[in-house]
């Protein structure tokens, strides 16, 4: 059976379809304010990429930030426990898992059946979010794309604050006012990101081995001061692993879930 | 000495916004002046400076002494020394209401609780030094987001008749509350006075803090907000005092402590022209 996993995230919707334990088709489109229809749109986009069509889709699990706004959820699974399972999966050995996404970070601790066993997140707070670093690169006339570009041609990094995104905001208004390049200020904003998920980590008593995960990982400067910060080493997952993990280990919990259902029909 | 024109001057450079005013040695308002902080802190307190002349009919020269005030005090180059915005506010808002026991500053980047003393001394005060939600970038991210001018805010959120609740503390992420409030159709008015009681209630944990004694004066800008002037008369209990100059408040603290320097100089130089003769 078709199995669709929807991780309606708060800036990307990702999609990954699944049959027979393989990954047949995904799909990534922005979020925007109607949870519905971006779950809708992935769905297509996902459908699409892999040759299918919507009828082809036996189970739909929801998982993400508007996962109870999916009307066509067969299964809502919380982000924590799809995205557990997903790496869990890939590494067998892993115990703690950071996620520096769009919005939140989360920090999950995992046992050795891939289960959740603690968890901490920054959800109200966005100092040392993603979207904070969005804002400094909008504001400085960048894209997230330009980050880690800019973050390694950084000569000596800015100090901004990790108290406040929005003080952090006037702190960078101030650097550039002063001449510091966007380089060294993306680098800053960078570090101090780095300070606050590392705090998370800290809060949740980590263990090895440690993953990385979401969009951010793929700057090469977060993960060096994490590793400086915390004195472990992390392992980051191929980016498309990481950013689909979520979505992945939803598709996954559903096949589990059926066949289960299945072998006791037949018990 | 005193020359028969010389005024002194206050400037208060705030995170949003710059305020001037010239004072008279008669301790008369003689000029105003509001200007966007924007990011070149010494040239918006310059040009703040030079309206509220502007205003008075003044120029640089008649001016005897200045005191900067506010985030960006140090800019004020101009000026002749520094005073932190809490003794100003505390100073500007007993001049205002000479019975004030209680200050709450709310503006663009911070929101500030002070007790002061009968004769608008600092006694205790509370401010929110590490999260910026609570104050006027609150109101910020609202008018962003619902894409209504900061000034119609207040009037509109009067008009609430079912406020819903945020349950947000974080600036940056209520921004993504109110449009889901708007994704579920709920009205603009109920979710703008959902936002003003949040501000309301985080102000009034500060205020708790320092302990609420009467009379309470709101100053900053955005006590021009007739919903939060009406949220905090609700929610304090004691009588609250608002002025039309209480934008100009920090400001004010600032002129009248340049006045205190310039009387002490006059009675320093009496004193001695006394003492030769």
């Amino acid at each position: 059976m078709l199995v669709a996993g929807i991780d309606v995230g708060a800036t990307y919707t990702k999609v990954v379809l699944c049959e027979d334990g393989r990954v047949v088709g995904r799909s990534l489109v922005p979020t925007g304010f109607n949870f519905a229809r971006a779950a809708e749109r992935g769905l297509s986009a996902a459908l699409e990429s892999a040759g299918l069509r919507r009828e082809d889709v036996g189970y739909v699990a929801a998982t993400g930030y508007g996962r109870h706004m999916v009307p066509f959820r067969d299964l809502a699974l919380t982000d924590l426990t799809a995205q557990a399972w997903a790496i869990h999966r890939l590494y067998p050995d892993a115990r703690t898992i950071l996620d520096i996404g769009g919005q939140n970070v989360k920090a999950i601790r995992v046992d050795e059946r891939g289960r959740v066993r603690a968890f901490r997140l920054n959800d109200k707070c966005a100092a040392g979010s993603g979207a904070f670093l969005e804002k400094t690169m909008r504001y400085m006339g960048y894209t997230a794309a330009d980050i880690a570009r800019l973050a390694e041609a950084a000569q000596d990094p800015a100090v901004v604050s990790s108290v406040c995104a929005v003080f952090a905001e006037s702190e960078v208004i101030n650097h550039l006012v002063a001449g510091r390049s966007a380089e060294d200020v993306c680098a800053g904003a960078i570090v101090a990101l780095a300070g606050r998920a590392g705090q998370l980590v800290k809060r949740l008593r980590g263990e090895p081995l440690y993953v990385l995960t979401g969009g951010l990982t793929r700057v090469p400067l977060m993960r060096r001061c994490l590793e400086q910060d915390l004195r472990v080493s992390f392992v980051v997952p191929p980016e498309e692993e990481g950013v689909y993990a979520a979505a992945l280990g939803a598709a996954q919990l559903a096949e589990e879930r059926l066949r289960r259902t299945a072998q006791r029909a037949t018990a | 000495m005193w020359g028969a024109r010389k005024v002194v001057a206050g400037v208060d450079v705030g995170s949003t916004q710059t305020k001037a005013v010239i004072l008279s040695p008669e301790r008369e308002i003689l000029g105003r002046a509001l200007v966007d902080t924007g990011a070149r802190l010494n040239e918006a307190a310059r040009a703040a400076f030079e309206a509220a002349l502007q205003e008075a009919g003044l120029s640089p020269e008649d001016v005897e002494y200045t005191v900067g005030t506010g985030y960006g005090r140090f800019k004020v180059e101009f000026g002749d020394t520094q005073v932190t915005e809490i003794s100003c506010h505390a100073r500007g808002a007993c001049f205002l209401f000479p019975n004030t026991r209680t200050v709450l500053d709310i503006g663009g980047q911070d929101t500030k609780a002070i007790r002061v003393g009968p004769g608008g001394e600092v006694l205790d005060f509370c401010m929110n030094d590490k999260c910026s939600a609570g104050t006027g970038r609150f109101l910020g991210a609202a008018s962003a987001a619902l894409e209504i001018p900061l000034g119609e805010l207040g009037p509109l959120a009067l008009t609430a008749r079912n406020p819903v609740t945020i349950t947000t503390t974080c600036t940056v992420f209520a921004e993504s509350e109110i449009l889901g409030w708007l994704a579920r159709g709920r009205k603009v008015e109920d979710i703008l006075m959902g936002v003003h009681a949040s501000i309301a209630s985080r102000s009034l944990s500060l205020l708790r803090r320092v302990g609420i004694e009467s009379e309470l004066t709101f100053t900053g800008g955005v006590a021009r907000n007739v919903a939060m002037v009406h949220l905090i008369r609700e929610m304090s209990g004691v009588p609250v005092n608002v002025s039309e100059e209480s934008h100009y408040c920090g400001a004010i603290g600032a002129a009248l402590f340049a006045l205190d320097h310039v009387l002490l100089g006059e009675r320093a130089e009496a004193a001695a022209a006394a003492g030769g003769q």
